[in-house]
């Protein structure tokens, strides 16, 4: 008996679940340890080189007008201070690079995939601090579609035009359309102000005041005119010149008819 | 087809292919029983059937350009009949409201009760946005048609003695148009319609002297104030359509009058009218016209949207938004704005002369001066007294329709920079690109068109008097005995012929020396306006050349 207590006694009897429990711990708090070291290594180690495919690329495709070293040429500003958002929305959107010099850069169908738009951006910031790119939960469409439309007709409708649907600048620049503009697109413009549009920073309009505009135009994007066709959203030039084509016509068609001489 | 026969003078002779005063011949029907007694009810208390005898053989000639003023009184109805419907709903007040309808992008903004009731019109009344679609769509037709049927007017000489009077009731109905379509456009003080205020306001400050003290006493104080839609409303629902219904019914008492023109054609002539009686022909036709016209203002405005107040938002004086015109009836002066070049005033004495503002202001004025009084002008050129109810084609006419060419070049110069900005976003040019030209062409343009249009028009009288005095060329080539080929001519038909032959050649004046034995300034200029009218002219075949020819062949 005493034997098998004194057996009993030697090990405690919950010493096997104080050994699992510090065992666990160990290879948790280790692979713990471990794992984060880890992640954090792969992400500078990813960074490290996005950044540098986004140098290699910068240097082939965007270096000759911008600079070796972001500081511009005589061709092009200078990058500086101009932040990931800004070269996100001027090469995802097509712009950047130029298929040629003019008036303004114009958009067109991307020349970089989002990877290697990524690699260019986070390069970009890389050297010098700029707006970066909204996040997702800046990005919602639910805001106040009122104020965002009161907003947008205060600031922006002046180029953009009330419904969005873009307008002239001097010397051959232009406002564009901003129909089927993506969100990201439409937040990082005011953020950076690119070509001639001014820069709309957080103090000026808040990013709860851009996420209001974002739905407001969303809202007139989705919702087809209560009055049909919209004929563009250009205004009573469009509505003149529809009415002198097909009403006009119309009713002359149908005075030639109606005097036709019968056979 | 009915000859209605007139003296000279222009009074009806009386005589018609078939009297309608015959005695009613009585059917047993039931229901011609009751159509004949209620007639006859009817005639024993007012004497109508002289009305209906009268007017119902009245004749209209058919030619499809004949009925653009239809066209044009029908949308009128038609602006009546929605806009009536429109004043039940609408809310002509600037009163501060905040907006709580269904349109979501615009709950809870302030606006005044003007655009708040539009938008409950487009979004909570049954039918509202469909009547606000089809009195504005209307409205565009109303005044697309009315400039049509001046066109018409002009070009076929139809303003000619006895019906200057009449051109001028018609272009003051135009005039008026345009004043009814800008206020109503005004109304619900929409932003895009808030801008083009500030634009008349603008130009009204721009008077010398006067400018503030008028555009105090116009809005009510400083602009925008509280007054101004209250007022348009007047003038849109009340003043304007009077005076406009007015000039309607005596523009068309003058067309009974004057009766309608015609077409020189076979039996054609100045003492007839040839056509189609009012019953029951051109009733029936006119009153289906209606219809049609309706219909098609109807179609075009359940589909297409017109004036999108809800997308401009109320009006605040701060935004303008881009692509901001006014209707396109407006564009013209608009244009004339934008072409002006900027920075040109002058400060004299202490006050500002704003020669950007008051340049248009006088072009447009003087241009629209010339138009409404051209038939004056034309007649004192021509000196011609007798009465035409015969009209010119236009070739005929080669200075007239050289003018006419001018005019219309010189006004869609202006319309046209009214779209400016559209015109560069759209075809990718510059702004200042865009408007340069446009300035040139209001200058140079309508020299141009008055050049090319003079030459057209002489050139085809050429070709007339060739085709009537050789006959056209009928594509079959004989070769003769001596192994000469020829394209053999072929006369024209008698009808033909007249159409081809029958205008009156002018020629220019010569200066007389009045009772006085002088020659005075207004003589020398009217005889130099002659000789520029008529001094290139081609003559019309008359019967000595046509027999010429014959006895030639």
């Amino acid at each position: 008996m005493a034997r098998t207590s004194r057996k009993a006694n030697r090990r405690h009897p919950l010493a096997t679940v104080v050994l699992i429990a510090i065992g666990l711990a160990f290879t948790g708090g280790g692979y713990a340890l471990f794992s984060s070291t880890a992640t954090a290594d792969t992400s500078t180690a990813t960074s490290q080189a996005t950044v540098e495919e986004g140098s290699k690329l910068f240097a082939a495709n965007c270096a000759t007008c911008h600079g070796m070293n972001l500081e511009g040429t005589t061709a092009g500003p200078s990058l500086l201070g101009v932040g990931a958002a800004s070269v996100d929305f001027q090469v995802g959107t097509g712009r950047m690079p130029l298929a040629m010099q003019g008036p303004q850069a114009m958009q067109k169908p991307p020349q970089f995939t989002e990877e290697q738009t990524a690699a260019l951006s986070a390069y970009v910031a890389s050297l010098s601090p700029g707006p970066s790119i909204p996040t997702d939960s800046q990005l919602t469409e639910n805001g106040n579609a009122t104020n965002g439309g009161e907003l947008f007709r205060i600031n922006c409708a002046m180029c953009h035009n009330v419904a969005g649907a873009g307008g002239a600048l001097t010397e051959g620049k232009f406002a564009p359309e901003l129909t089927g503009v993506e969100s990201k697109y439409i937040y990082e413009a005011m953020l950076t102000g690119p070509q001639n549009m001014p820069v709309f920073n957080d103090h000026n309009i808040t990013p709860e005041d851009k996420r209001d505009i974002i739905t407001y135009l969303k809202y007139i994007q989705n919702n087809p005119s209560p009055g049909g066709f919209e004929l563009g959203n250009l205004g009573p030039v469009a509505e003149g010149l529809f009415i002198w084509i097909f009403g006009i016509g119309a009713v002359v068609a149908l005075t030639v008819w109606l005097t036709a001489k019968s056979n | 087809m009915t000859i209605e026969k007139t003296k000279a003078d222009g009074l009806v002779d009386g005589t018609t292919d078939h009297p309608v005063g015959a005695p009613p011949r009585i059917s047993n029907a039931p229901s011609a029983r009751f159509t004949s007694a209620a007639a006859n009810y009817i005639d024993e208390r007012t004497s109508i059937s002289a009305v209906v005898k009268e007017f119902g053989r009245k004749i209209f000639p058919d030619h499809w350009s004949f009925m653009l003023g239809e066209v044009a009184l029908y949308s009128f109805v038609v602006i009546i009949l929605t806009g009536t419907f429109l004043t039940f709903f609408f809310q002509a007040s600037m009163a501060p409201v905040v907006y709580d309808g269904s349109f979501v992008p615009l709950k809870g903004v302030e606006m005044s009760s003007a655009m708040s009731s539009t938008l409950n019109i487009s979004f909570e009344i049954r039918g509202g946005l469909l009547v606000r679609q089809i009195h504005h769509w209307a409205a565009l037709l109303f005044i697309a048609s009315i400039g049509l049927h001046m066109l018409r007017i002009y070009f076929t000489g139809a303003f000619r003695k006895p019906r200057e009077l009449n051109w001028v009731i018609g272009f003051v109905l135009f005039i008026l148009a345009l004043a009814e379509g800008f206020t109503g456009y005004s109304l619900p003080d929409d932003l895009l319609s808030g801008n083009g205020l500030r634009i008349i306001d603008g130009m009204v400050k721009g008077v010398p002297f006067a400018g503030s003290w008028l555009s105090f006493l116009i809005f009510g104080g400083e602009f925008p104030g509280e007054e101004i839609v209250g007022r348009l409303y007047t003038l849109h629902i009340l003043l304007l359509p009077a005076i406009i219904v007015a000039l309607i019914a005596l523009h068309l008492v003058f067309v009974v009058v004057h009766k309608h023109t015609q077409y020189a054609g076979p039996g054609k002539t100045n003492d007839n009218v040839i056509g189609y009686p009012v019953l029951p022909v051109y009733a029936a036709k006119a009153g289906g016209f209606f219809f049609i016209v309706f219909g098609i203002i109807a179609l075009i405005a359940s589909f297409f949207t017109i004036n999108p107040i809800w997308n401009y938002g109320p009006y605040d004086p701060s935004p303008v938004s881009a692509g901001t015109q006014p209707d396109w009836y407006i564009g013209f002066a608009d244009g004339a704005l934008r072409l002006i070049p900027p920075h040109l005033e002058s400060v004299i004495w202490g006050h500002t002369y704003s020669w950007n503002i008051l340049i248009p202001i006088t072009v447009l004025g003087l241009f629209i001066l010339t138009v409404l009084i051209y038939p004056f002008i034309e007649g004192w050129v021509t000196g011609d007294k007798r009465e035409h109810h015969i009209l010119d084609r236009p070739r005929n006419a080669p200075t007239r329709t050289a003018i006419g060419a001018a005019g219309v070049t010189f006004y869609a110069a202006l319309w046209s920079a009214a779209s400016s900005d559209i015109l560069a976003t759209h075809f990718q040019l510059s702004i200042e690109s865009v408007i340069h030209a446009i300035q040139a062409a209001v200058i140079i343009g309508p020299v141009i068109a008055y050049f090319v249009a003079k030459r057209v028009c002489l050139a085809l009288q050429k070709k007339d008097r060739e085709m009537a005095l050789h006959g056209f060329e009928s594509g079959r080539i004989v070769r003769l005995p001596g192994g000469e080929y020829i394209e053999v001519h072929q006369d024209v038909d008698e009808y033909e012929r007249w159409k081809l032959v029958s205008f009156h050649e002018y020629k220019p004046l010569m200066i007389r020396p009045n009772a006085k034995g002088k020659i005075t300034a207004p003589q020398r200029l009217r005889a130099g306006m002659s000789k520029w009218f008529f001094e290139d002219r081609i003559a019309p075949v008359t019967r000595t050349d046509l027999e010429r020819q014959k006895s030639h062949h």
